[in-house]
C-alpha cells in the first residue's frame, strides 16, 4: 500500500473486483488495451487509496474509452485535451489520485501542447500513454509515432515524417518520470504503474500497445517471446544494465554515447556495465536509455527516470496556505473595502 | 482663498488627459478621478492607450489618454466630447483635437512644441501659433520647463524631474476645477514612501502647478462641479474587469465552492486573470494555461472535481474554446465563460471595443448546443452580472457565457460597496454521499438540473463525458430517441432559466412611439440619449437587455406596446437578427456601428429623432 501526504488510504482492503466496471468492454478482441485494463485493475488495490479518490480522465481514441471500463470516477473528454482536463482535476483537488488514459495521436498530435506543458509543470498525475503507432478509432491513419516510410491509409507511398520518440519528447519537456512497458507483459505494466503512482510529479508510462487491426506487428520485433530477452533491457534501480538470454550482454558508456558489449569478450567484466540510477536528476543517461532502438540496442523497459522535483500542486497549495495565514484580506467583504474607499454620509 | 475669477458651475464635465505613452497620463487621470470622487462627484472613466507598449516617442501612434466624465448628476458614460483637453505634446493634441468640444479649454505644454516634435506629429506649422486653435480657450504653459525650474533645488536628476511634469499639470487642472490637493498629496506620500527625493519632487511639482495656475492670467475662468446626490454608503472606483473578478470571488464565497480560474492572457480580458491571481488568501486557484483550450479544459476538469470553474477570454479565445464549451454543455457541468469582447474578426483591433461576438456566444458550436448568454451593462454591473452568471451556472448545472467588452473592462465608475452577505444565496445541487438512488443524469423535475457529484464523494462513482448518454442512468448511448430526448432536455433546461431571472425592465413609460433596445456595454450612451429626449417630451423608452439566452419572459409583452422598435448595437445587427428569429411578429429597425468606438449620445439622439419623424 502506498502512503501519500494527502491522498486518503482505503479503510478496507480492496480487490480487483472493486474496480471492475459493469460496462461491456468494446475494444477489438486481441487489442493490447485489454491487458492494460487488467494491469490497472491489479495495481489499484495494491496502491490502496480509497476507491473514491481515484479519477480517470481521457481524451479521444481507442485508449480514451478506458474510463468507462474501470469503476472509478471518470471523465471522457475531447480529442487531445485529457492532460489539460486532468490538470484542472488535480489542481482543484490534490487529494485525488489522477490517471490519464491517452494515445499517441491524442497526446502527441492534437494534444501535444498540453502534454509537454503538464510534464513541464510536474503536476502530480499519472499518464498511461498507449502507443500503438496508428490512429485506430478512425481506422488506420499514421500517427506522430508511426515509423518513417510506413504505408498507412493516409500514407499510401509511405510516411515522410520523422516520428517522435516518446521518451525523448517527455525528457525534452523536463519530464521527471518516464517508464516504458509492453502490453504482453502485465507484470511489468503493473510494476511500472505502481512506481508511477509512487512518484511525486507527472509520471508518463509509455505502453507499447498492439493494434491488431491497423498496426499489427508494429512492436512484434520487440514483443516476440522467443527473442524478447535479447531485444528488451529490463531496468532496475541500482542494478547493472545486463540483458540477453544468457545474461551476458550489457550497456556501457562509449565516447559520448552508449554501447552494447558482451561480458567476457575483450576484457569486459560486469564491473564495466552501467548501473541504473532512476533517481538521478541529470537526465543525460536517461535520455540515451530512452532513445535506444533496435537493431543496434535493446529497447529499455521499466522505470527509466524518476527524478525528485517539486510538484506544481504542492507549490500551489503552499502558496495558498501561506496567503491564508498572512493576508489581511480574508473575505470578499474585506477585499471590497481594501484600498481607496471613502464614505458618503 | 478669494479669487476674482469667474467660477462657472457645471452639471457635468468631461476632461481628457493625453500625452506620449510614458508621460504618466493614466496615473494623472486616475488621481484626478479619485480626488473628484472623494469630493462627491459621480463619475465614469475610460483609458485610451495604444496596443504597443511603447510606440515611438512623440508619434500619434504612441499617444496615451485617460478620459474622465464627472458630474453633479448621475453619470452613465465616460463622455462623448471633452470640455477640457490636457495635451502634453503635439502628437497627442493632433490625435485628440477631434474629441474636444468647440469652445472647450485646451491645456497644453508649450515647451514640447519644438520644430521636430511638431513635424513628427504630422503638423506643417505650429498649431499654437498658426491660429488654427482660435475656437478654443487655450491655456498654454511651458510645463516641462516650469517643472524642471521648480525642482532646481531638489536632489533628483533631470530625467526624474521631467517625469514629474504630469504632477505639475495635475496641479494646474486641480486649480481649474477648484479641487483640493489633499487626497493626491496623501497618495504621493504612500506611493513613494521609500523614496523621499521622488516623493518631495512630486509634491513640489503638484503644488507648483496649482500655484502657477492661480497666478497665471490665462486662467481667467475656473469650473466647479458640485457634489452629486449619491446614496449614503462606502464608495470606491472600480473598472469592469476588476469588478468581474470580484463578482466571481463573491459567488465562490457564497456558494461554498472554491474558485478555479483556467485562463490564458489576452487583451482586453487579462486584468481579470491578474486580479484573481492576487487573491490566494480567498482560496482562489488560478491556473495560467498554455493556451485558450487548456484554459477552458482545465476549468472543466476543475468543475468535474467540484470547484466553481471559470475561464476568461476575448473573441479569438472564445473561438478556440468552442469545442470545449460543447463538452461542458453535454457533461452538464457548471462553468462561467467571460468574454471581454473586442473588435474582430481575427486579431482585429485588440484594444478597441465591439459587440460582435453575440452570434458566436449563442450559436458558435457544433451540434445542438444551448448555453446561457448574459451581458454586463456597466463597469459596476460587471460585478453583479458575474455574480448572477455564477449563480445560474452553479444552480442549473450549465455553462454560462457572460459578455462584457473592452470599454466596460477598462472603463471605471463609482461602486457603492455592497455587503456580500446580502447578495442572493447560491445553492448548487450537490448530490448526497452514498445515495443509493444517485444517477448522473437524474434531474430536478422543476429546473431539470442534474445533481453534482464529484471525485472524493463516497458511494457516487460514475463516468461522464463528451459522448451522448442515456437520460438518468448516464450510460453511453446512440439510441435515436434518447438523443432526441437529451437534445430537448438540454434546451429546455436553459429555457427554464427564464423562470429564475428578473423580468425585463423599461427605462421610461411602458408605452410610446419608440422603444430603444440595446444590450451590454452600450447602456450608458443609450440611457443618456433616451433620458435627454424624454426631457424634451418625446415618447421614447429604453429596454436594455442583460439576459439574452434565455430572454426575459415578458419580452414579447414589452415590445408589443410601442409603435416602433429600434435595436442599437456595436455590430452589424446580431441581436436584432436573433430577435427577428425569436419574435418575428415585430418589425425591428436597427442602428449599428463598427468603428471600434462607443455610441455617442449626440449621434443616437439624431438617429432616434429621425426615426420618430419618419
Amino acid at each position: 500500500m502506498l502512503k501519500d501526504k494527502r491522498i486518503q488510504v482505503s479503510p478496507t482492503e480492496l480487490t480487483k473486483e472493486d474496480f471492475v466496471s459493469d460496462q461491456m468492454v468494446k475494444w477489438c478482441p486481441g487489442c493490447g488495451a485489454h491487458a492494460i485494463l487488467a494491469a490497472v485493475e491489479n495495481v489499484f488495490p495494491k496502491i490502496g487509496y480509497r476507491k473514491e479518490n481515484f479519477a480517470f480522465v481521457s481524451g479521444i481514441g481507442c485508449s480514451s474509452r478506458f474510463p468507462y471500463y474501470v469503476n472509478t470516477y471518470g471523465f471522457h473528454g475531447i480529442h487531445g485535451r485529457a492532460n489539460a482536463i486532468a490538470s484542472g482535476v488535480k489542481i482543484a483537488n490534490p487529494d485525488l489520485s489522477v490517471w490519464i488514459a491517452t494515445g499517441d495521436g491524442d497526446s502527441m498530435a492534437i494534444g501535444g501542447n498540453h502534454l509537454i506543458h503538464i510534464v513541464r509543470r510536474n503536476i502530480d498525475v499519472n499518464i498511461l500513454l498507449f502507443n500503438n503507432q496508428i490512429y485506430g478509432l478512425t481506422k488506420g491513419q499514421f500517427s506522430p509515432t508511426t515509423p518513417m516510410g510506413e504505408v498507412t491509409k493516409t500514407s499510401p507511398h509511405g510516411t515522410i515524417e520523422h516520428p517522435f520518440i516518446t521518451a525523448g519528447l517527455i525528457m525534452g519537456a523536463q519530464g521527471t518520470f518516464f517508464a516504458r512497458a509492453i502490453d504482453n507483459n502485465v507484470k511489468l505494466m503493473t510494476e511500472v504503474m505502481y512506481e508511477a503512482a509512487k512518484h511525486d510529479g507527472t509520471s508518463v508510462v509509455e505502453i507499447l500497445q498492439n493494434c491488431i487491426i491497423f498496426a499489427e506487428n508494429a512492436h512484434t520485433h520487440i514483443a516476440n517471446r522467443e527473442t524478447k530477452e535479447d531485444v528488451q533491457l529490463f531496468l532496475k534501480h541500482g542494478e547493472p544494465m545486463i540483458f540477453g538470454k544468457n545474461r551476458n550482454k550489457g550497456i556501457i558508456l562509449k565516447g559520448t554515447g552508449l554501447g552494447v558489449v558482451t561480458i567476457g569478450e575483450g576484457g569486459i567484466t560486469e564491473k564495466d556495465i552501467l548501473v541504473h540510477d532512476q533517481y538521478s536528476k541529470d537526465p543525460a543517461i536517461h535520455r540515451m536509455l530512452g532513445r535506444m532502438m533496435q537493431p543496434v540496442f535493446p529497447v529499455a523497459m521499466g522505470v527509466i527516470r524518476s527524478a525528485p522535483y517539486l510538484t506544481y500542486d504542492d507549490l500551489h497549495e503552499e502558496q495558498i496556505n501561506n496567503a491564508r495565514k498572512t493576508a489581511k484580506i480574508q473575505s470578499v467583504n474585506d477585499l471590497l473595502r481594501s484600498g481607496e474607499v471613502w464614505e458618503i454620509k | 482663498m478669494v479669487d476674482s475669477r469667474n467660477i462657472i458651475e457645471l452639471e457635468d464635465v468631461v476632461v481628457k488627459f493625453v500625452g506620449d505613452s510614458g508621460d504618466g497620463m493614466q496615473l494623472t487621470g486616475t488621481l484626478f478621478s479619485e480626488a473628484a470622487a472623494e469630493s462627491g462627484n459621480d463619475l465614469a472613466t475610460f483609458p485610451d492607450f495604444p496596443a504597443e507598449i511603447r510606440a515611438p516617442h512623440n508619434t500619434v501612434a504612441g499617444v496615451s489618454g485617460f478620459q474622465v466624465h464627472l458630474g453633479q448628476k448621475k453619470i452613465y458614460t465616460s463622455g462623448d466630447f471633452c470640455d477640457v483637453l490636457v495635451a502634453m505634446n503635439p502628437a497627442s493634441l493632433k490625435a485628440n483635437l477631434k474629441w474636444a468640444k468647440p469652445g472647450g479649454t485646451l491645456v497644453v505644454d508649450s515647451s514640447t512644441f519644438d520644430q521636430k516634435a511638431i513635424e513628427k506629429a504630422g503638423y506643417t506649422t505650429n498649431p499654437l501659433q498658426d491660429g488654427s486653435l482660435s475656437i478654443y480657450n487655450i491655456i498654454q504653459a511651458p510645463i516641462t520647463l516650469l517643472t524642471q525650474e521648480c525642482l532646481r533645488d531638489h536632489k533628483i536628476d533631470k530625467k526624474s524631474a521631467v517625469r514629474t511634469k504630469n504632477m505639475f499639470v495635475l496641479g494646474m487642472v486641480f486649480f481649474l476645477f477648484n479641487k483640493s490637493l489633499e487626497s493626491t498629496l496623501g497618495y504621493i506620500d504612500k506611493k513613494f514612501k521609500g523614496k523621499p527625493e521622488i516623493k518631495e519632487a512630486n509634491k513640489a511639482a503638484l503644488i507648483a502647478g496649482y500655484n502657477y495656475s492661480e497666478t497665471m492670467e490665462a486662467v481667467n475662468i475656473t469650473f466647479r462641479v458640485g457634489p452629486s446626490n449619491l446614496e449614503k454608503g462606502f464608495y470606491r472606483n472600480v473598472t469592469g474587469n476588476v469588478a468581474t473578478a470580484w463578482g466571481l470571488l463573491a459567488a465562490a464565497e457564497r456558494s461554498g465552492r472554491p474558485l478555479f480560474l483556467g485562463s490564458y492572457p489576452i487583451t482586453p480580458a487579462t486584468e481579470i486573470l491578474m486580479e484573481l491571481s492576487l487573491h490566494k488568501s480567498l482560496g482562489a486557484k488560478v491556473f495560467q494555461a498554455e493556451d485558450e483550450i487548456a484554459g477552458i479544459c482545465s476549468a472543466i476538469g476543475a468543475s468535474f472535481a467540484g470547484s466553481f470553474a471559470v475561464t476568461t477570454t476575448s473573441g479569438p479565445g472564445l473561438s478556440l474554446k468552442s469545442e470545449a464549451i460543447g463538452l461542458a454543455v453535454i457533461a452538464e457541468l457548471p462553468l462561467v465563460i467571460v468574454n471581454v469582447q473586442r473588435a474582430g474578426p481575427s486579431t482585429g483591433m485588440p484594444t478597441k471595443s465591439e459587440q460582435s461576438d453575440l452570434m458566436q456566444a449563442l450559436f458558435g458550436r457544433n451540434g445542438e448546443c444551448p448555453a446561457v448568454v448574459m451581458a454586463a451593462s456597466s463597469p459596476v454591473d460587471c460585478f453583479y452580472s458575474a455574480y448572477l452568471a455564477s449563480k445560474i451556472s452553479l444552480e442549473h448545472m450549465t455553462p454560462v457565457i457572460l459578455l462584457t467588452d473592452g470599454y466596460l473592462g477598462f472603463g471605471s465608475e463609482l461602486f457603492r460597496i455592497p455587503d456580500v452577505n446580502n447578495l442572493p444565496e447560491i445553492k448548487p445541487p450537490l448530490a448526497t454521499p452514498n445515495d443509493p438512488g444517485y444517477k448522473p443524469y437524474r434531474r430536478n423535475p422543476v429546473s431539470l438540473a442534474r445533481e453534482w457529484a464529484f471525485p472524493g464523494m463516497e458511494g457516487l462513482r460514475h463516468r461522464i463525458g463528451g459522448l451522448e448518454k442515456t437520460n438518468v442512468d448516464g450510460l453511453v448511448s446512440t439510441d435515436p430517441k434518447n438523443h432526441q430526448l437529451m437534445v430537448n432536455l438540454r434546451a429546455e433546461k436553459v429555457n427554464k432559466i427564464a423562470d429564475y431571472i428578473p423580468l425585463q425592465q423599461i427605462e421610461g413609460e411602458e408605452t410610446g412611439d419608440l422603444l430603444v433596445v440595446g444590450w451590454g456595454g452600450t447602456k450608458g450612451a443609450l440611457i443618456s440619449a433616451v433620458q435627454n429626449m424624454q426631457q424634451e417630451g418625446k415618447k421614447i423608452s429604453l429596454a436594455h437587455f442583460s439576459h439574452i439566452m434565455p430572454l426575459p419572459k415578458n419580452t414579447e409583452e414589452v415590445f408589443g406596446k410601442f409603435k416602433k422598435i429600434v435595436v442599437c448595437e456595436l455590430n452589424m445587427g446580431q441581436f436584432v437578427n436573433y430577435l427577428r428569429m425569436t419574435m418575428p411578429q415585430f418589425k425591428y429597425l436597427q442602428y449599428n456601428k463598427v468603428q471600434g468606438l462607443p455610441f455617442h449620445v449626440q449621434e443616437l439622439t439624431e438617429v432616434f429623432n429621425k426615426m420618430l419623424e419618419e
